[in-house]
């Protein structure tokens, strides 16, 4: 999808900008990158470049930071910040030809599972009027779903990459933690964010990949592995390829149609060659409160720095130390980054630390060996990737427990740091459903030709709501 | 009712990295402000830290200096509260894991010698300043130190009293001297400590409640800051009273001690493990690489001179106490023979300087060799000590060469037996008053016929040779 058209890079650039305009009610971009995106194209032109995706528009969450230009993180807070630095993950992008058009809608800070919580607005899903694009990389899905970019970069806590791209219809994959470096990446829960490739397909989420990944010494956290080249694999068969399936998770609480849909896929799969296998995850329903502790619990303390001192967000007129701090802090943090504070800071607190905090971190070490066990058994594991299909905004109501086991099924590979990606595999009311695959640590090359042989025998991928692609 | 101090110390010092603990920025003292800053230093959002090894290699010095268990696994904790000059809204620290484990040192208060037990030592990184005084009205933030390496020591509370706290404080800052960890500069806030102190009766097993003094940084202010805290609390407890657990400030120009918050004002830190850091690894390979390139310490240079060179014990220790006076004694002793007479000045007239000018030897205009020179003039008899001192006095002013002031100052010993005879022989003829009262048993006017043989010479006469002569003559 990413190969070479028969325009010029400028036109294409200027192309993705009027697609940009004509979905304006997708909300999907806060900050356009119009100028120097420009102006790179007309270089490529004049200087035409070997580069892996040269001259490719990509689109940028906007939890990255990116030099000179606005960096949101879709937070009030944040509304006047533009970076003196770039992300390494933007650096290797751009480095590999491509051209940031600009920054893409999310929920702030990365909280949340339906794109309602930005400052700057919610992000329309272009598969139906008022559907929440999933989130929080709701912007990047929501562009790339209506095919205004080829590919665009997100970001996954709990599912941040995963839900939006099932919601959307889209290829969107979460890399073994480590395997992308977080220099630059506006922390949410450091132990848990991972940055990845949202696109139409796994085979350009393979390129992206290529490109995205690095060792980064600026990152301590950052693996120290060989990077394969991620698109060699693609075309093997998956003959003989063992699918786990988790006992645990029970599937009759789901939607009819949608475990139809789960259901087909795995008769697709047979008729490839794969064998499925039952493994159990027998601490796997204790991943939402887990993640629901751990989570809060880092991001209490990475939001810590945004104190209307340096950067961001400064209240007017503070009367002395502590009403800068009060002050700027409630009027730069919307409603859920405020409850996700609070229940951190709870979590921490002396007293509490053990019987929370540490208690969470234990029980994610026995939810990874739960994985490592499996993985002697299988290749990949298999589920749905979301309770159900897209959703009305506003729909979710007043209970945020709801909301938050949107992530039930996406959780667990981020407590274990596994790759994991959501593959688009039918259509149920008009809207798509995605499959999770997930893979074993540093195995993203096995999910994604697990996808791309179901790509290259079906054409759910290729659905868009304005129709088939070709 | 008698009540027993209980002090326990902890001491920041300040690693002497070239740069930052968790950035490549430098870590030097008086730059403008906001000049030595990075990217992570001002905690901009989407910045990891990296860890700095030298400061680790440099801990583990401590650490292996002071008989320490090395945890060759340690890992990084986040402490976290609101400060205008913490950028990040929380410091990286050392809670559960700390690179340096239980050690000791050894002190040497109030006449005798004592262990003190040192519970652990850890890295953690400085904050910035806040500067109140550049703009009307305002709170500037200056975060060139924000980030600086620190290594926190904390004792066990074993501490009697004011003076072993501040030998405590000298033993550990001669040791990072010597390790060549820390510059130990405290005007420029190399080391600074926060003083712990509680009292309880001398039968109870329990510690009382103990007030913490924040941030002290002299030596002066640290025995200070203890005796008021002892008065203080003596009299609170004397009267019936509790002590209250609290924070506390050290006002030097009052001198006294003023509550800064109480314990329920105390933040809650919620501590928990930095998952922006890896635990950091030493290999046995690393450990073994830093014991081998450990330096000799005060105390087995003291060793050393009592039973090698035969020093005096009084003597070794002044000298092995401080890394400049011990660097001078060594070089000094290699270029003459007397390694006694080196340490007999050292340890009186070089020190009296020294204390009078309140410098270490190294900012002092005497080098090893003008030092060696002296020292051999004196053995050599070329001058007397009294004159040596004079000569030492001139060095320290001057910095010239010992010969060029003997020379100039035409202060070479009279050796010359007859001349002093001829000069004695005057003396006790133009004094018959004094000869006879002497002779009448008054001792101690011997020294009166000296002082004028000396007057006579100017002080360069050998006073060896004047005291035979005058014992013959005044039979």
């Amino acid at each position: 999808m990413l190969q070479k058209k028969e325009i010029s890079n400028k036109e294409m650039v200027e192309d993705t900008f009027t697609l940009i305009e004509s979905n304006k009610h997708l909300n999907a971009f806060v900050t356009l990158n119009k100028e120097v995106s420009l102006k790179k194209a007309e270089n490529l032109d004049n200087n035409p470049s070997n580069l892996p995706l040269a001259g490719i528009p990509i689109a940028q969450k906007d939890l990255f930071c990116t030099k000179d230009l606005r960096t949101t993180c879709g937070s009030n807070m944040l509304s006047n910040f533009i970076p003196p630095y770039s992300a390494t993950v933007i650096e290797n992008l751009e480095s590999a030809g491509c051209i940031s058009i600009g920054k893409t809608n999310m929920d702030e800070f990365a909280m949340g599972s339906s794109n309602e919580t930005s400052f700057f607005g919610n992000v329309e899903n272009p598969w139906g009027e008022g559907l929440v694009p999933g989130g929080s990389s709701g912007g990047s899905a929501s562009a790339v779903a209506a095919g205004i970019v080829a590919a665009a970069s997100g970001t996954d806590t709990g599912g941040s990459i995963r839900q939006p791209a099932s919601l959307c219809g889209i290829t969107g994959l979460k890399p073994t933690y480590g395997r992308i470096s977080r220099w630059g990446m506006i922390a949410f829960a450091s132990s848990l964010d991972q940055a990845g490739p949202m696109a139409r397909t796994a085979e350009d989420c393979a390129l992206m990949l290529n490109e995205m990944c690095s060792h980064d010494p600026k990152d301590t956290t950052s693996l120290d592995e060989n990077i394969p080249d991620f698109t060699q694999n693609l075309n093997s068969s998956i003959k003989g390829m063992k699918i786990g399936l988790v006992k645990e998770f029970d599937l009759s609480k789901l939607d009819n149609d949608v475990v139809k849909v789960f259901e087909e896929s795995k008769r697709h799969y047979e008729s490839l060659g794969a064998e499925f296998i039952e493994i159990s995850l027998p601490n796997i329903s204790l991943s939402v409160p887990t993640y629901y502790v751990v989570a809060p619990a880092e991001c209490s303390s990475n939001l810590s720095r945004f104190d209307g001192v340096k950067f961001g967000r400064r209240c007017e007129n503070p009367k002395d130390l502590e009403d800068l701090y009060v002050r700027s802090r409630s009027e730069g943090f919307g409603d859920e980054v405020k409850r996700r504070i609070l229940i951190g800071s709870y979590v921490l607190s002396a007293g509490f630390y053990d019987a929370y905090y540490k208690k969470a971190q234990q029980v994610r070490r026995l939810i990874k060996n739960d994985f490592v066990s499996a993985f002697e058994k299988v290749d990949v594991i298999m589920s749905p990737t979301t309770r159900g299909t897209a959703f009305k905004a506003g729909s979710m109501g007043s209970d945020p427990i709801q909301m938050y086991l949107e992530d039930l099924f996406t959780i667990p590979a981020n407590l274990a740091g596994l790759p994991a990606m959501s593959v688009p595999n039918g259509i149920v009311d008009n809207k798509p459903v995605g499959m999770q695959l997930i893979g074993n640590f540093l195995e993203e090359s096995k999910i994604l030709q697990a996808a791309h042989s179901f790509q290259t025998s079906t054409d759910w991928h290729l659905k868009t709501p304005n129709g088939d692609i070709s | 009712m008698t009540w027993q101090t209980v002090i326990g110390l902890e001491i920041h010092v300040q690693l002497s990295t070239k740069s930052k603990l968790f950035s490549g920025a430098s870590t030097g003292f008086g730059a403008e402000p906001n000049t030595h800053v990075d990217l992570v230093d001002m905690g901009l959002p989407g910045v990891l830290p990296v860890p700095n090894k030298d400061a680790f290699l440099k801990a583990i010095r401590f650490g292996l200096a002071t008989n320490a268990e090395i945890n060759q696994v340690s890992s990084f904790d986040r402490k976290n509260y609101f400060y205008p000059d913490l950028p990040k809204g929380y410091q990286i620290t050392q809670m559960a894991m700390p690179i340096v484990g239980k050690g000791s040192i050894k002190i040497f208060a109030n006449g005798e010698e004592k262990i003190i037990n040192i519970t652990r030592a850890h890295l953690e990184e400085d904050a910035g300043k806040s500067v109140h005084d550049l703009f009307e009205g305002e709170t500037g933030i200056d975060l060139n130190r924000a980030g600086t390496p620190l290594l926190e020591i904390v004792s066990e509370p074993e501490i009697a009293n004011a003076k072993e706290a501040v030998a405590y404080f000298k033993a550990i800052r001669q040791i990072v001297t010597f390790l060549d960890i820390c510059d130990g500069v405290m005007a420029e806030g190399s080391m600074r400590c926060d003083v712990n102190v509680s009292m309880k009766k001398v039968d109870d097993s329990e510690l009382g409640t103990r007030a913490e003094i924040k941030n002290i940084n002299s030596f002066k202010f640290i025995e200070r800051a203890i005796a008021f805290e002892i008065d203080r609390q003596t009299k609170i407890l004397e009267s019936g009273g509790s002590v209250a657990q609290e924070t506390r400030l050290y006002d030097s120009v009052k001198n006294e001690t003023r509550s800064m918050r109480s314990k329920e004002e105390a933040n809650d830190y919620r501590y928990f493990p930095e998952p922006d850091l890896l635990p950091v690894v030493i290999s046995d390979k690393e450990l073994e690489e830093i014991r081998s390139s450990l330096p000799e310490l005060p105390e087995q240079k003291e060793k050393r001179y009592i039973n090698e060179v035969k020093l005096e014990a009084s003597e070794a220790r002044i000298i092995a106490s401080s890394k400049t006076m011990a660097n001078m004694f060594e070089e000094a002793c290699l270029k003459t023979d007397d390694s006694s007479l080196v340490a007999r000045w050292l340890v009186g007239e070089v020190s009296a300087l020294l204390n009078k000018d309140n410098i270490e030897i190294d900012e002092s205009n005497l080098t090893s060799n003008n030092f060696a020179v002296l020292i051999g003039r004196i053995s050599d008899k070329t001058i007397s000590g009294k004159i040596a001192k004079s000569v030492l006095e001139e060095i320290w002013e001057s910095g010239d060469g010992v010969d060029a002031i003997i020379k100039d100052k035409g202060l070479v010993q009279i050796q010359d037996e007859s001349l002093l005879e001829s000069i004695a022989k005057k003396i006790v003829e133009d004094n018959p008053g004094q000869v006879n009262a002497y002779k009448g048993g008054k001792d101690r006017l011997f020294g009166f016929f000296v002082g004028q043989v000396m007057k006579e010479t100017q002080g360069k006469a050998n006073p060896q040779s004047v005291n035979e002569i005058l014992k013959k003559l005044l039979k």
